[in-house]
């Protein structure tokens, strides 16, 4: 445990981590509000919107992540222009953050849809029926109740998120992966221990996480 | 109850025509109903009776014809449709109450969120109607806590609170345990004492026999017979009704 002993090198497995969880968190919450809306459009009576939500599940879901983060980089910012931050690793934070939620969105949606397909009809035909609107509809009476359903879901997709944001790493972020790799480096002596430490620290995160969503959607069971 | 008001009727359907793919489930369909008028569709299984109740309020879309409800010819879609559907009361065969939501927010939803009711009269008037069907000490629990038969008398409360112009039930009694069909039917018998225009789609007799103003009897999507129900209990005219009848009536 020597690795962990020096200062600098436990601060940049501290801020390696830190990057992660901001990362996640961030990500977590646009993907959130991206998937719904786009599973609100592939439910929509509108051809138009369905088509947009369609092309966006297929094409985030079917490209690899890597691919999507080097997108965001390589094509957003170096040849587009985008820059989201003066500072060089806040950019680079932010342009993952634009990757991470466009390609998480995607599962979100499909989660979301799949909740909306454990509604019975007869619930949005029941809202329809005393005159709610389409969003007042799914809003008031369809989501609340996917909601319950699409908890799960939403604790795996959190997971794989969470790992997925090491991804970041490739573009020029000090998150733990590339920190992991860096101490490997200078200490070929310590490698398994300094795996472990890595895979650990993501374990003791991610698996309360699953066993908390796992509570919550329990808890949260719709009664028929 | 047998002084059908006048004027122009409420609902008109006029050659209305519906195929689900091949199945022609609504043939060349003309109907209209008076005001304050109870019309109770009977008939074999498939033979378009749902999907005629349904095309009313349009959750079943037509091919052609035209429907018009209190003079106007159906929207068909967005807000004027979502404004029709909250002047048509309709209940479900599976009673389709709000899971998610207690009793009585089952009943204040539509005219809070729909009618913008202060939520406080929309309560008081919600507390009300569930008192007319019998259910006011049960307002603050959950649909699956309830049995069918309540459960559906506070579908018809939900319904009612829109103070609709007319109510549509599609086979409100047919999910219910034997007991329980009274207890609904009671209420609907009372509504239709009332003065309330009804469109019911169902295999009660009793039912369709006192509290009916006219019978329609549906087959192969189309409507084969339009009686009182005196009439068409003692004297069907078609061949198909009669054979109807002698496999229900018999038993």
């Amino acid at each position: 445990m020597h690795v962990f002993t020096d200062p600098k090198n436990f601060d940049a497995y501290v801020s390696g981590f830190l990057w992660i969880l901001k990362l996640t968190g961030a990500s977590a919450v646009c993907a959130l509000v991206l998937g719904v809306l786009l599973a609100a459009m592939r439910v929509s009576p509108v051809p138009v919107l369905r088509g947009f939500g369609a092309a966006w599940v297929n094409i985030f879901r079917n490209t690899p992540l890597t691919l999507v983060i080097f997108f965001c980089y390589f094509g957003l910012f170096v040849t587009l222009g985008l820059a989201l931050s003066d500072d060089l690793f806040r950019n680079i934070y932010w342009l993952g953050v634009v990757g991470l939620s466009a390609y998480t969105a995607a599962f979100v949606c499909e989660a979301v849809r799949s909740g909306i397909n454990t509604v019975p009809t007869g619930q949005a035909e029941a809202a329809r029926a005393i005159g709610l609107s389409f969003a007042q509809t799914l809003r008031i009476v369809v989501l609340p109740q996917a909601a319950r359903s699409v908890i799960a879901p939403f604790g795996s997709i959190l997971i794989a998120l969470c790992k997925n944001a090491t991804i970041v790493g490739t573009i020029g972020l000090m998150e733990s992966s590339t920190v992991m790799k860096d101490l490997i480096n200078f200490n070929g002596d310590a490698v398994i221990p300094i795996f472990l430490v890595f895979a650990g620290t993501f374990a003791a995160v991610l698996i309360p996480t699953g066993y908390f969503f796992g509570w919550l959607a329990n808890r949260l069971a719709v009664k028929r | 109850m047998d002084d059908v008001a006048t004027g122009e009727p409420l609902i008109v359907l006029d050659s209305v025509n519906k195929w689900f793919g091949p199945l022609h489930v609504l043939d060349d369909v003309s109907l209209s109903v008076g005001r304050g008028e109870v019309v109770v569709v009977i008939g074999p299984s498939g033979s378009g009776k749902s999907t005629l109740c349904r095309t009313i309020n349009r959750l079943e879309p037509i091919n052609s014809g035209t429907i018009t409800f209190d003079g106007q010819t159906l929207p068909a879609e967005g807000k004027a449709l979502a404004k029709l559907r909250s002047e048509v009361g309709m209940v479900f065969q599976s009673f389709n109450l709000f899971a998610h939501k207690t009793i009585l927010e089952n009943v204040t939803l539509g005219p809070i969120k729909v009618r913008r009711e202060k939520p406080a009269a929309a309560r008081e008037r919600g507390l009300a109607l569930l008192d007319r069907v019998g259910i006011a000490n049960q307002a603050d629990k959950f649909p699956a806590q309830l049995s069918g038969g309540q459960q559906q008398r506070v579908a018809i409360a939900r319904a009612l609170a829109m103070q609709p112009k007319a109510m549509l039930f599609d086979e409100p009694t047919s999910a219910l345990d034997p007991e329980m069909v009274g207890e609904v039917l009671d209420v609907m018998t009372s509504l239709a004492r009332d003065g309330m225009t009804m469109v019911v789609v169902t295999h009660e007799m009793g039912f369709a026999r006192h509290a009916a103003n006219r019978v329609i009897f549906m087959a192969d999507g189309k409507l084969v017979e339009d009686a009182a129900p005196a009439e068409f209990f003692a004297n069907p005219r078609s061949e198909r009704a009669k054979d109807f009848l002698s496999k229900i009536l018999t038993h």
